[in-house]
């Protein structure tokens, strides 16, 4: 494996946890916006409750991805930023929005309509941006998106916004909201968690229906990763383990087996991720840029691989002890 | 406006912006575990109260700066793609070690924020101080990337491209210690004297209050000794970029004819067109004494280089005249502050003092300003110093003036929300909520 390789490896890495664990983050506002019924108030309290210590720590697997890009992959970096000009900026509105809006909701006054206000921009802007994000995903796999060897926009490139790219956004937020749902299941209890586990079955299907869209469209729209997804060895051993995570992790939720749930959302979150890695394997962004044509010279990306390494060695207790602390206990009685 | 203007303007605004909370973050743990350090040792209330008060306005404050780096983060690419495209090979390296102090700081003020009954006294107190120490770690990181681009080092070019590249050296470029030092000392200046001026207003109104004296010992101690040390450092600075950075030199002190025993020019306003200064106060040998710790010393003038390479030295040298105005004046107040408190063993609260303390609290964030434009005006028409000029670095995306307006929109709006939740946080007697809406 080349060091260009490994440290795509290394970026697939901390984009699976930023799905899992910021992704859930983003999903808990998207209930926060769909909170409904009698339990409404407590929904929103649960969702707050739960994100309130770890989303700042959370949202730094997107600044880590963002940092290897530039640094191993710096001609990517580049083309990427020119020719997403657009979603990124916007994404950079709803991400600055959604943190800003829920910490002043935990320091403004407490009455009713001062918080919703801030709950409302927090909720809409925990929407737009993981649909976003996906779009950016998807449009990088498209193939419209051509750059010439410094990374710069070349002539013909298209736009990001298609059909397979608003489908490829539905699907992240479908996602996101469907692993905020199971993990919140296992926090809450009593009523709470029954709604939170109607929510996961309910986006739960909206994950398979995104997921089918998504694939259904990559046919004409990004034929490169459908041929990834479907003509290669892996392809049917991927997706029969990513089907089986999925069905336990319905089984789960309906037998109410909430951990076992939990643990199967993450497995088949993580292998969607990496399943779309492989298939565009080994573009960064299809067709013009590769992670050996957008490579750093060798000696950067290997100091970068042991810079990542070293900080991998104190990041990973850390870690550890921040979700043990907040997230180690029972589901606390409320 | 060009596009090239509307990128400087978006960046800068963007950054001037971040530097604020970001400068926050360095300091305020720190004098947040100084609070709570003292809870421990010595079991007062209002050490407890003022643990609590600044864990929360640190939260409100790092949070604002967690979003508004990740913009600058992506608008390195958004804004200068070709920069970052030559520049991330070689000064990736802090950027990546940033990104892991970045985690720490944020894992552990979780802990810390939220974790006042769920962990030990010990781990919470521990946790408190490596937020202090990551946060220090992520702005010495950062700042060696900006010393990079004032003094480009660790590679070669060959017909346009970086080669023999060297990530270590660049990590490290001449004059990294006195930078990372003075902008290190700035964030504890700044930060201390914005709080210890909070504080001393409310205790011209209110001088027993055990609180507030708590509160401006703390805040006068980190922001006092750093405002001492600050023009010490800025010295080590100016001396470094005489040799370093001539041009930058030349420009920041308004100095167009290189000689020996040249003046020093307080005030006053460069011409460039004209090559002369018009208007200042001229302290004979001053700047060759400055400068080179010579009397005698020959300081180049911009004259001396091509005139496509100057910066605007107008700008350049009113926002420096600025910062040593404003530093001088901190390390005055710090140095009664300090006397008075060291003579009465206590914190002092003469009201004349007060009134200075109070007065001078926006001084640190105004010099922090002054001189980061300093640093990044000086550096133009580059933006990697006499390597890559900031028009090459522009995006071709066009209409930057849309972006420039939304996030100048938002960027006061947050700020608006900031003062405004910080001011309710510090008048003791309104009701805090507490974070995470528990009960
Ligand atoms: C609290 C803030 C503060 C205060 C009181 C001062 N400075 Fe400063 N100065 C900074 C905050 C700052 C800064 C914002 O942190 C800069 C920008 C980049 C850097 O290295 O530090 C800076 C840059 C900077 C530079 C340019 C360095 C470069 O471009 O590489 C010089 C020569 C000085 N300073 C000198 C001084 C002197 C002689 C001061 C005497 C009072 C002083 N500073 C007070
Ligand atoms: C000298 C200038 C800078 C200093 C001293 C500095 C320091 C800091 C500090 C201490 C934080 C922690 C958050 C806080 O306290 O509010 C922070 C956050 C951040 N900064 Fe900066 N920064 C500087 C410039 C930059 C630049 C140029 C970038 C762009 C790459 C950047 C990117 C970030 C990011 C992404 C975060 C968020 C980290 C998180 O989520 O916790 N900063 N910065
Ligand atoms: C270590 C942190 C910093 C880094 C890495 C950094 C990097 C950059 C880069 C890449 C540019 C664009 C190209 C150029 O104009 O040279 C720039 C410009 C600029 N930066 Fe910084 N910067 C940093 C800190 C700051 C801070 C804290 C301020 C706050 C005032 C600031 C103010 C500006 C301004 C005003 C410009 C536009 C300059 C002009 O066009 O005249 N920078 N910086």
């Amino acid at each position: 494996m080349s060091a260009g390789d490994a440290l795509g490896v290394a970026m697939v890495l901390a984009l699976v946890a930023y799905v899992l664990f910021a992704g859930a983050d983003f999903g808990g506002g998207i209930w926060d916006l769909l909170a409904s019924g009698p339990r409404r108030a407590e929904q929103r309290e649960l969702v707050e409750r739960a994100i309130g210590p770890i989303w700042e720590a959370n949202h730094v697997w997107l600044i880590l991805v963002v940092v290897v890009l530039f640094t191993g992959f710096p001609v990517a970096f580049a083309a990427v930023s020119t020719t997403l000009f657009e979603p990124l900026t916007l994404l950079m509105f709803g991400i600055v929005l959604r943190g800003a809006a829920f910490t002043f909701r935990a320091y403004d006054r407490p009455e009713g309509p001062v918080r919703r206000r801030w709950g409302l921009i927090f909720s809409i802007s925990s929407v737009v941006a993981p649909l976003l994000l996906g779009a950016v995903v998807g449009a990088l796999a498209s193939g419209r998106l051509r750059v010439g060897p410094d990374g710069m926009p070349a002539a013909g490139s298209g736009g990001w916004l298609t059909p397979f790219s608003v489908a490829t956004g539905l699907f992240a937020a479908a996602l996101f909201a469907f692993l905020a749902a199971v993990y919140l299941a296992v926090e809450a209890s009593g009523a709470l968690r029954e709604d939170f586990r109607r929510r996961a079955i309910g986006a739960g299907v909206a994950v398979f229906a995104g997921a089918l869209a998504s694939a259904v469209l990559s046919w004409h729209q990004a034929p490169l990763v459908f041929a990834g997804l479907t003509g290669r060895a892996w392809s049917l051993p991927l997706h029969l383990a990513t089907a089986a995570a999925a069905i336990t992790a319905f089984a789960g939720l309906w037998r109410r087996r909430f951990r076992m749930a939990r643990v199967a959302a993450a497995a088949q979150a993580t292998l969607i991720v990496a399943g779309w890695a492989v298939s565009v394997y080994p573009y960064l962004v299809i067709p013009d840029v590769t992670i050996a044509s957008a490579g750093a010279p060798p000696q950067t990306q290997r100091l970068l691989l042991g810079a990542l390494g070293l900080g991998a060695v104190t990041l990973v207790p850390s870690l550890w002890l921040l979700f043990r602390v907040f997230k180690g206990g029972p589901a606390r009685a409320e | 406006m060009t596009d090239l203007s509307a990128a400087r303007w978006l960046f800068g605004s963007s950054l001037a912006f971040h530097i604020l909370f970001a400068a926050v973050g360095v300091a305020m743990p720190l004098m947040m575990v100084l609070a709570e350090w003292r809870w421990r040792r010595t079991g007062a209330a209002q050490y407890l109260e003022l643990a609590h008060r600044w864990a929360k306005g640190t939260a409100l404050l790092f949070a604002v700066g967690a979003v508004s780096g990740t913009v600058i983060s992506f608008e390195l690419g958004l804004l200068w793609p070709r920069f970052m495209a030559f520049a991330g090979p070689i000064i990736g390296m802090p950027f990546s070690q940033e990104g892991f102090a970045f985690f720490a700081e944020a894992i552990f003020l979780g802990i810390y924020l939220y974790g006042w009954e769920r962990v030990s006294p010990r781990l919470h107190l521990a946790s408190g101080a490596l937020v202090a120490i990551s946060g220090a770690l992520s702005a010495f990181f950062i700042t060696l990337a900006n010393a990079w681009m004032n003094h480009p080092a660790g590679f070669a070019v060959v017909l346009g491209q970086a080669t023999g590249v060297d990530p270590v050296a660049a990590m490290f470029p001449p004059g990294w210690q006195h930078e990372v030092l003075h902008v290190l000392l700035s964030s504890y200046a700044a930060a201390g004297f914005a709080v210890a001026g909070v504080h001393a207003f409310f205790l011209r109104r209110d001088a027993g209050s055990a609180f507030h004296r708590a509160a401006l010992a703390i805040a006068l101690s980190v922001g006092g000794v750093a405002a001492l040390l600050q023009p010490l450092s800025g010295d080590l600075s100016a001396r470094q970029i005489a040799v370093t950075q001539p041009l930058k030199l030349a420009a920041l002190e308004g100095h167009f004819v290189t000689g020996r025993g040249v003046p020093l020019h307080l005030g006053g306003l460069p011409d460039a067109d004209a090559a002369v200064t018009r208007w200042s106060i001229d302290l004979p040998r001053g700047l060759s004494l400055l400068a080179f710790h010579d009397p005698g010393a020959e300081v180049k003038g911009l004259l001396d280089f091509p005139r496509d390479r100057w910066p605007d030295p107008l700008k350049v040298h009113l926002a420096f005249q600025a910062m040593v105005a404003l530093g001088s004046a901190m390390a005055a107040v710090a140095l009664i502050g300090l006397a008075l408190a060291w003579r009465r063993r206590r914190v002092p609260t003469e009201r004349w003092f007060l009134t200075a303390m109070a007065v001078s609290g926006p001084f640190g964030f105004l010099a922090l300003e002054a001189g980061w434009l300093v640093t990044e005006w000086g550096r133009q028409p580059f933006t990697i110093w006499g390597v890559m000029r900031t028009a090459d670095a522009v995006t071709p995306v066009g209409n930057l003036t849309v972006p420039l307006w939304g996030f100048g929109a938002v960027y006061v709006f947050l700020a608006a929300m900031v003062v405004t939740l910080l001011w309710r946080q510090m008048i003791p007697t309104a009701p805090a909520p507490a974070p995470g809406g528990e009960p």
